[in-house]
């Protein structure tokens, strides 16, 4: 059974239609790149599932739990949206590290504050605060950053920095890692090291779903590939047979152009 | 006669110090409930507060400082503030409270807006909540960014505490001024701009090493 099932998600804003009955599964362990011009709605679908916004329409499952369904009364309290929002994880385009933490600090922070609500927290302090730190010196150092755990994000390159912000997402181990654009923000130069990061996560199958406009990456890295445009899915499957072949005559435009520069 | 002075506005500069720090205590906090309504998704409450902003803004000081000491002996017919020194300074931070929390609450929500919505949306994907989202992430990063506009405010909350001696509370520029009133005297009053400016000048100070230990990010 697939770990995540979208159906007919649909998002308006005002009067434009952003998203249009979006469906698409991913198994566990994949890879799913998402392809698109701007504007294409890409982003807002990973914003949609984590819960940054809300559909109009449609429905989310993971795991078989249905985390999202518009068709039914919602009232939830902030507890329940923070338990379903972890089963995502969300790396953005600008980083959005937090300037006033070190890198390590950055990692651990959310560890900590879900690590206090555990009942057996006050008495268990001081090794729960020290696996915590385990874990996130452990994660910056997979992300190649052990020389950089206690610089603060300002004196971090920008490639440094999305390691360390893929770092903090991976640090809750949500069941799928979303990447909205991470190499978009960055020079060319830099986005090496973080699609090098990526890919190593595929190899170890972490389920993901990779916004990019790196076509040669998508192709490369992901399992199953989604090209969109105005709203909706055109073409999805293979992503060899998706970006060189082209079936559907909007995707073969995009491709095309894209070449072109 | 100069140690007789010292120790009379050394007296006032007592008044003016606790009109000052109490002003703070109330004001800031105050302050930044007010910033939070002014945010609030709630029109009436957000109407309320800009309503509230702009009255006590748009109105001298001095004005609301006489119409809080004066008003409640004239309208429920008995003064609340009792009639001595002490019910004096407590309705001029009352006056001054209101007031400075007013400004305060511009400054803060400027500061609060300008953190990128970047900075919420992460906490929100890593599960925070909202008050997690503003203790931990928010707050230091409007502190930093409102630093500099407050530390004006409290500079001119120290020379406002001289509005006090309306309501006849003996504050340190009442103090200075006593002494050209009864002897003639107008050194005093040179002494006297003295202390203000050892006050501001050490809340300066105290501004710079606040700015210094928040430049360790960006």
């Amino acid at each position: 059974m697939a770990i995540l099932e979208v159906r007919n998600i649909g998002k308006q804003f005002d009067n434009t239609k952003v998203l249009d009955n979006v469906s698409f599964s991913l198994e566990e362990g994949n890879a799913l790149a998402i392809i698109g011009s701007s504007g294409s709605g890409k982003t807002t679908l990973l914003r949609c599932l984590n819960f940054l916004e809300t559909p109009d329409k449609g429905s989310i499952t993971v795991k078989g739990e249905t985390l999202f369904d518009a068709s039914m009364p919602r009232r939830e309290q902030e507890k329940e949206l923070r338990t379903k929002r972890l089963h995502f994880g969300m790396v953005f385009q600008s980083f959005n590290l937090f300037p006033q933490y070190t890198a390590l600090e950055n990692v651990m922070l959310s560890e900590k504050l879900l690590a206090k609500e555990q009942p057996d927290f006050k008495q268990k302090k001081k090794e729960i605060y020290e696996r915590i730190e385990e874990h996130g010196v452990e994660l910056l150092q997979q992300m190649g950053l052990a020389e950089r755990m206690s610089h603060y994000p300002h004196q971090l390159s920008g490639g440094q920095q999305q390691r360390v912000a893929i770092a903090r997402a991976l640090a809750l181990q949500p069941d799928i890692l979303c990447f909205d654009e991470p190499t978009s923000a960055l020079d060319p130069e830099l986005t090496g090291e973080v699609l090098k990061v990526i890919r190593s996560l595929a190899d170890r199958k972490t389920t993901m779903i990779i916004v990019t406009h790196e076509m040669a990456f998508a192709r490369d890295v992901s399992d199953q590939l989604i090209f969109m445009d105005e709203g909706v899915i055109v073409e999805q499957g293979d992503p060899r047979q998706v970006i060189d072949h082209p079936q559907e005559e909007r995707t073969k435009q995009f491709l095309t152009r894209y070449a072109q520069g | 006669m100069f140690w007789n002075v010292t120790q009379v506005l050394l007296d006032g500069l007592l008044t003016t110090f606790q009109i000052f720090l109490f002003t703070l205590l109330f004001s800031l906090p105050f302050g930044l409930v007010l910033a939070f309504g002014s945010m609030s998704r709630w029109r009436p409450l957000r109407y309320l507060i800009q309503v509230l902003v702009w009255i006590i803004r748009g109105t001298p000081l001095m004005l609301q400082l006489i119409i809080i000491f004066y008003g409640p002996g004239l309208w429920l017919g008995h003064n609340i503030w009792s009639g001595n020194e002490s019910g004096r300074i407590t309705a001029t931070v009352v006056a001054f409270s209101i007031n400075y929390a007013c400004y305060f609450s511009v400054i803060f929500r400027g500061g609060i807006e300008g953190v990128p919505a970047g900075q919420r949306e992460a906490g929100e994907v890593l599960g925070m909540t909202r008050s997690q989202i503003f203790f931990r992430i928010t707050l230091l990063q409007m502190v930093k960014r409102v630093v500099p506009p407050l530390s004006n405010e409290v500079i001119t909350l120290v020379k406002d505490t001289s509005l006090a001696r309306m309501i006849a509370a003996y504050e340190l520029t009442f103090a200075g001024y006593s002494f050209m009133k009864s002897n003639g005297l107008t050194w005093p009053l040179f002494y006297t701009g003295v202390f203000y400016l050892i006050f501001v000048g050490v809340l300066t100070l105290l501004f710079n090493y606040m700015e210094r230990k928040l430049d360790y990010f960006r």
